[in-house]
């Protein structure tokens, strides 16, 4: 049916005829009194204040009085809304409204790397920093955005440029059609900030963890830039950035852990942000509370997949199926923890997707007040725009909304959207509700007609029956009516349509029109009386908790529901692996308490002791993987310079790496996440134990060392890069020596300029600019003085010799080489160097510096004495380390016994951790590792896994796991194929991207390289 | 015992005085005296173990495989080696690899694997089969004594032929001759994104087409096989053999519907000899590649598996499962760098599911049926060549597989190698300084 709409058109001819003072009239001046009243309303005038039979008085675009029993002064346009509802205009923190994009520069394939800012001008060293970029130079209205959202209910937004690491800062503008200078609320509300550098094609930064360490260097930067007097340079982004500090800073972050990370940037700074999270933050509901921060949220809920194909179904994971079901939650669940957030539409690729998700979010049990204040107070609330926006009381902007009751009912209309005082027509609001029972006469017969569905949208049906229904055409305006109708519509070969025109007649129709055989007749559509109530569905009384499957943690396939707890537990009669004095000893006991080894003995007993029955059984100290690149997100190279010291893998640990999981059944306990080998100097290393369930923090070995990857050979010299890769320095050996020599020489002198200013007197200070900061050399000089220990990738003796002695020149020790393929051939330097060796057990072939690598190569390093390990940097090969340690037996004979210390003394030894893990000693952690068979066989493997005292892995309790994972997503299929058939749309089952990171997948540290290699 | 031993002293001594050398060792020369091993624990490659062995062999074939404590041989003339309390194997086959195709990964000019095209049947990898690459001898001391060499790339990327891996060249070397065509099964899915921010994963919208592709190939194929062409085209010629069963044809796929799109498709054009290669999703498909009687070699058991909430020893037991429900499935190694240790690929399934034998069933005599070169290979049976190896302990277990002495067609291996000569010279500097 169809309504005319004139009506509409003649509401929105009435706009605001006023300009902005200081500009000159072409004519004569035409100002007029702006000033409605709108009586009768139910209105709220903030998210917690209801006020019922009120009249809400603006004038001007502004609200002048809100209440009950308002006097109304003369000359007022007056509105009787008959119990209509009026809310506050919703606000969206979060869009890029009217704000021009920069555009994407396109490089060609082979283009060598931009190394530099191609940004012209006084501004930082990085192009991806853009805190000197204000929204609002850049801001106009935009006619059709504005609609977009002003037809949701939205009266302002908050406008910002989406694009780089630091964003510079956006603008809160009202969405009214009118010129950018009426409509901007705060030109400077905000400051904006990512880990996505955008369209910047500078190499630096190409990993998240770079991203991090440039925004924890600009802040330093900002801070000693703004102390310079005078100031010896120019730098309009570090002078923006510094301004920025008093505002809100808003940081988007693309899932919960980087919103964590962010936070935790947030807090090194005294800066705390408001987080754009992604929907996700359920997932560790209990950190993101903790971080105290406000966060936006956007609605995109996932799609159901399809899954009515059981080998496509296989496709997609666990976790994105819980992610479907779990996302409308979302809000309710930060409402509960009183998290306080905002909604916007953001990240919605079909904004109409908006009220409906909203209200799915609803049913999920967020409640409407904070639904209302998610898109009123909050949000107004963190830009410091409550004297502007997101209420109505006196004062305010004249932004709000008429619906037709409560804005989270299904049913709800919004009529209008007023934006400064200026209307903006959505549905027509002088609709008289017509729905009811009618008898229809025409033509000596009787027919029932039944006018249903929404009020502005009424449908129109003949009824045959109680079940069966025929639609009747229909064209409805306020006074004429046309019916179309066959009736006898079940019969299709009788197409005898009655044709009908007539007017409204009180609460009938009446009029005339023709039969089909073109008879003339008058007919009239008697008002019976009211619809039925239609009998409302018991819902399944379920609350919306009980509805949802659990949350796990982590989120992905094999996580808890419950994390496991330490006990007490004794492990009797097994064949113990010491690594100590006693060697390996049979029939003995081994029992744990508060999380460590506590005793080793014969016939142990303990109460409320777990009691493992070892028996034919061999318990060993956990596998320590020296050299490990799970567990990271976003790239484990920021190899785009040649020193990256200031970047940290701490920094991006993940906690949601099922490859976790699937070490921990392998054995292993502990891992040191390692930068990759792209550079000379790469970046800081994070020491995890492999705390399945943890958060990323929890996961890291507290006390640890600190660590920092080195690298040489083909890999830092661009070797295997692609031949386009030829301007960074170094391209040979010969220049990573001197890279090498060169960031010492600069820690060195650093060192010292901060010795001298630091030895200054308060008032000399005063008088003296201080040095810059820089983490990269910070980095180094912690290396100087022991405080940090090199890791280094390394391969043939010429380079290895080379680092030696640099380190030998500067006063240190490189504390392990890795790789290390070539040791063997001067393992009696690395022994007297005191440099230990974490080598592969049989790896070579790949490239033409492993040319001369030997399987025997552990066996040879660990005779000269070398501190000798056997490492993975494979997230498959970690899963059998023990089957590594052996090959050392098969090539060059090691015994059994020094054969397994190279996959856990050692490596702990490497690590510094020997004091606490690597053997089974009363006072260790209990990392231990229970397994069928000699740990060093093919046909070994491991039953129980601990760490902390914590069985993390148990092959039994896997077995349920498996049964409740295939469970789960059974429920889920089901929930997903009922959505589908309720209407839902879908999207295709696909598999979700799985990166396995290696040191040496150079390749794809450029987009045009993963190309050349994808063909 | 003893024999052995003062065997590998006098090759030992014969090292240690011939100045070191970057060549491989030169192929042994043909078997001129029968030999006998006796005493040894003879795994058989079928199932069987005969823990008290005699196995005797002549120009180069097996002549007896019998129980020691059963039977009396004469022995007269015969080179006899007592290999007491060690274990006997049938050579290993490597049934897919670039060994002898590429020498180092990283480097393009020793890369010689893959033509320019999509559909290159025609490509022969025998004649590129480098019989002095350095990598050849290490395989080869880890008991792996037969490889198919395959080339990869495009999507039907050439003939694959087999070799022992003893020879002067590859005239010497090859066993069976062009005996496979290697057909890369079209993805249903593409990555997007990059290495750092791997992007979503999306229907690959060229796959109808490339199947279309295939097909076109396959239809016109089987018409140039059919009719009497008047000019030779080099690509459908060398695709004539797989109609009349003479090729295999080897489909490399593992999504599960990859599996049977390429089976049900090389169905339609009647090809006899088909083999799914890869097959990670084979557990999915279980019952059509029984019914269809497919045989599988399944890639790395050493692997990640496929989805994260699959089993997470999927990998591991796949080929007990598919061994169980009768399938014939051997076990291949993609990656040059560590294919050596396709033994204990075959060990890891005994630890998930099979028994020892059954395993090392998986890298014999079912990669020698799969192959179609049972006649020759994959057991110890008298009639079959000669190509077997003495390992001091359980082979299929890197923890006591020792390989002391190997015979290829009954020649006696110099097993030596270059990283074996490497550690001598830096054991003995070593062993010097002190």
């Amino acid at each position: 049916m169809k309504r005319n709409s004139l009506l509409v058109l003649a509401f929105l001819l009435c706009g605001r005829l006023w300009a902005q003072e200081s500009y000159p009239i072409n004519g004569v001046q035409d100002k007029r009194l702006q000033r409605h009243a709108f009586t009768n309303a139910n209105i709220y005038v903030d998210y917690q204040t209801q006020l019922s039979d009120a009249t809400l008085l603006i004038e001007d675009g502004k609200v002048v009085a809100v209440g009950k029993d308002l006097k109304i002064p003369a000359g007022t346009i007056v509105e009787d809304l008959q119990g209509k509802w009026i809310y506050p205009g919703l606000i969206d923190p979060y869009t890029s409204y009217g704000i021009t994009k920069l555009e994407e520069k396109d490089r060609p394939r082979y283009a060598t790397p931009q190394m530099e800012s191609s940004k012209e001008g006084a501004y930082a060293w990085n192009e991806a920093i853009r805190s000197h970029f204000d929204a609002v130079t850049a801001f106009d209205a935009n006619e059709g955005a504005a609609k977009e959202l002003r037809d949701l209910g939205f009266g302002a937004v908050l406008a910002h440029r989406n694009d780089g690491i630091a964003r510079g800062t956006g603008t809160l503008v009202a969405l009214a059609d009118e010129d950018a200078q009426e409509v901007i609320l705060l030109p400077k509300a905000s400051a904006h900030f990512s880990f996505d550098k955008g369209t910047s094609n500078q190499e630096y930064p190409s990993s998240l963890m770079g991203a991090i360490a440039l925004l924890r260097q600009t802040h330093l930067d900002s801070r000693w830039y703004n102390e310079l007097s005078p100031k010896p340079f120019t730098d309009q982004s570090l002078g923006a950035f510094y301004a920025q500090y008093g505002m809100p800073q808003i940081f988007e972050a693309d899932e919960m852990l980087s919103a964590l990370r962010a936070d935790k940037l947030g807090d090194e700074f005294g800066v705390q942000y408001i987080i754009r999270g992604n929907g996700d933050e359920y997932k560790r509901l209990g950190e993101i509370k903790q971080t105290g921060g406000a966060y936006i949220i956007p609605l995109d809920f996932p799609e159901a997949y399809e899954v009515e194909d059981p080998l496509d179904e296989m496709n997609v994971s666990l976790s994105q199926m819980k992610h479907w079901e779990m996302a409308p939650y979302n809000p309710a669940l930060l409402a509960k923890e009183e998290v306080p957030f905002a909604i916007t539409t953001d990240g919605l690729k079909d904004k109409s997707k908006f009220w409906p998700n909203l209200r799915k979010a609803v049913d999920a049990g967020l409640s409407k007040e904070a639904a209302l204040k998610a898109l009123t107070y909050t949000p107004a609330n963190l830009l410091n725009a409550e004297e502007m926006v997101g209420s109505l009381e006196k004062g305010r902007q004249a932004n709000f909304i008429i619906t037709s009751g409560d804005l989270f009912e299904d049913e709800t209309v919004i009529y209008q959207n007023w934006v400064q005082g200026n209307p903006y027509q959505l549905n027509d609001m002088a609709v008289a509700d017509v729905r009811g029972q009618y008898k229809l006469q025409v033509g000596g017969e009787s027919y029932p007609v039944e006018v249903s569905g929404k009020m502005e949208k009424p449908a129109f049906k003949l009824l045959k029956n109680d079940t069966t229904k025929y639609t009747i055409n229909t064209n409805l305006s306020d006074n004429l009516i046309t019916l179309t109708f066959n009736p006898k519509p079940e019969d299709s070969l009788q197409n005898h349509a009655i044709r009908l025109s007539g007017w409204r007649d009180g609460q009938n129709w009446k009029g005339s029109g023709r039969l089909a055989n073109g008879e003339k007749v008058d007919f009239n559509l008697l008002y019976e009386g009211a619809l039925e109530e239609e009998e409302e569905k018991e819902k399944e009384e379920k609350t919306a908790e009980e509805a949802r499957g659990q949350i796990i943690y982590p989120f992905v396939a094999y996580g808890y529901t419950e994390i496991p707890e330490a006990k007490t537990y004794l492990i009797k009669n097994a064949t113990v692996w010491t690594n100590e004095e006693a060697g390996i000893v049979e029939n003995t006991d081994v029992l744990v308490e508060n999380g460590k080894i506590s005793k080793i003995g014969q016939n142990l007993s303990a109460k409320n002791a777990v009691v493992i029955d070892g028996t034919g059984k061999h318990l060993t100290s956990g596998i320590i993987d020296e050299h490990s690149h799970i567990a990271i997100e976003g790239g484990v190279n920021e190899g785009t310079q040649a020193v990256t010291s200031e970047v940290r893998i701490g920094d991006v640990v993940s906690s949601e790496d099922v490859n976790i999981y699937r070490q921990l059944a392998g054995g292993v306990t502990a891992s040191q996440l390692l930068h990759g080998s792209a550079n000379p100097i790469g970046g800081q290393s994070a020491l995890i134990k492999l705390r399945w369930g943890k958060t990323p923090e929890e996961m890291k070995i507290e006390g640890a060392d600190e660590y920092i990857k080195f690298a040489l050979g083909e890999n830092v010299k661009q070797s295997n890069w692609g031949p386009h890769y030829d301007i960074r320095f170094p391209q040979s050996r010969m220049g990573v020596e001197q890279v090498m020599v060169d960031a010492f020489n600069r820690a060195k002198a650093y060192e010292q300029e901060w010795k001298t200013y630091n030895s200054l007197s308060k008032k000399e200070k005063q008088r003296t600019d201080p040095p810059r900061k820089d983490l990269e050399l910070e980095a180094l000089v912690e290396i100087l003085n022991d405080d940090r220990f090199i890791t280094s990738h390394s391969y043939v003796q010429s380079e290895i010799n080379m680092l030696m002695e640099v380190a030998e020149k500067y006063g240190f020790n490189v504390n392990t080489f890795t790789h290390i393929l070539e040791g063997y051939k001067l393992a009696d330097k690395m022994a007297k160097h005191g440099a230990g060796g974490s080598t592969f057990a049989d790896w070579w072939v790949y490239k033409m510096e492993v040319q001369e690598a030997i399987p025997y190569n552990a066996a040879l390093m660990h005779g000269e004495g070398v501190v000798t390990a056997i490492n993975s940097d494979d997230a498959e090969m970690a899963r059998r380390l023990n089957q590594e340690a052996a090959k050392t037996v098969k090539y060059g004979g090691v015994s059994e016994e020094e054969a397994w210390k190279m996959v856990t003394l050692n490596p702990a030894k490497l690590l510094h951790l020997d004091d606490r893990m690597g053997s089974v000693k009363a006072g260790k952690d209990a990392d231990l590792v229970l397994w069928n068979n000699n740990p060093l066989s093919i046909y070994a493997k491991p039953l129980k896994t601990m760490v902390d005292g914590v069985v993390y892995f148990d092959i039994e309790k896997d077995k349920e796991m498996r049964e409740a994972i295939s469970q789960e997503r059974a429920r889920l299929i089901s929930e997903m194929r009922e959505a589908k058939e309720g209407g839902e749309s879908t999207q295709k089952a696909r598999p979700e991207a799985q990166h396995i990171w290696h040191c040496e997948d150079l390749h794809g540290l450029n987009k045009h390289i993963e190309e050349v290699h994808n063909r | 015992m003893q024999k052995i031993h003062l065997y590998l002293i006098a090759l030992m001594l014969l090292l240690a005085v011939s100045p070191a050398r970057a060549q491989n060792p030169a192929p042994a020369p043909a078997q001129e005296k029968p030999i006998a091993l006796m005493n040894g624990i003879a795994h058989l490659g079928n199932g069987e173990v005969i823990p008290n062995a005699v196995i005797t062999f002549r120009d180069g074939k097996i002549e007896t495989v019998a129980d020691a404590t059963r039977v009396r041989l004469n022995l007269d003339g015969y080179e006899v080696i007592s290999i007491e309390g060690q274990h006997v194997y049938p050579g290993f086959i490597l049934p897919y690899t670039n060994l002898g195709l590429v020498e180092v990964d990283a480097v393009r000019a020793t890369i010689d694997e893959a033509e320019v095209g999509e559909f290159n049947p025609n490509v022969r990898s025998l004649i590129a089969y480098n019989t002095d690459s350095q990598i050849i001898p290490t395989v080869r001391s880890n008991g792996i004594l037969l490889a198919q060499v395959a080339p990869r790339g495009g999507v039907i990327s050439g003939s694959s032929s087999v070799v022992q891996l003893d020879a002067w060249n590859w005239e010497d070397a090859v066993v069976q001759e062009d005996g496979g065509i290697w057909l890369n099964w079209p993805s249903i899915y593409r990555r997007t994104g990059w290495w750092a921010e791997p992007g979503p994963i999306e229907m690959n919208k060229e796959y109808d087409k490339r199947v279309g592709e295939i097909k076109q190939f396959m239809d016109d194929a089987k018409a140039y096989a059919e009719g009497t062409p008047a000019t030779i085209n080099l690509k459908l010629e060398a695709m004539k053999g797989l109609f009349d069963g003479s090729k295999k044809l080897y489909i490399r796929a593992d999504n599960a519907k990859e599996i049977v799109e390429g089976i049900k498709t090389a169905q339609q054009y009647s090809i006899p000899e088909i083999v799914v290669a890869g097959a990670e999703d084979a557990w999915l498909v279980k019952d059509f590649l029984k019914d269809n009687k497919i045989p599988v070699l399944l890639a790395n058991v050493h692997r990640l598996p496929a989805r994260p909430e699959e089993d997470i020893d999927m990998p591991y037991k796949l080929a007990g499962m598919l061994h169980d429900e009768g399938i014939l499935v051997g076990l291949l190694y993609d990656d040059l760098k560590s294919n050596r240790n396709l033994p204990f690929f075959a060990g890891t399934t005994a630890a998930y599911g099979l028994d020892k034998e059954q395993a090392l069933q998986l890298i014999t005599s079912n990669t020698a049926k799969i192959l179609g070169i049972e006649d020759v290979a994959g057991t110890l049976e008298p009639g079959k060549s000669a190509t077997l190896f003495i390992s001091e302990g359980d082979a299929l277990d890197m923890r006591t597989n020792k390989v002391t002495q190997a015979f290829i067609q009954g020649r006696d291996v110099n097993l030596h190698n270059k990283q074996k000569e490497l550690y001598k010279k830096y054991k003995d500097k070593y062993e010097a300084g002190k």
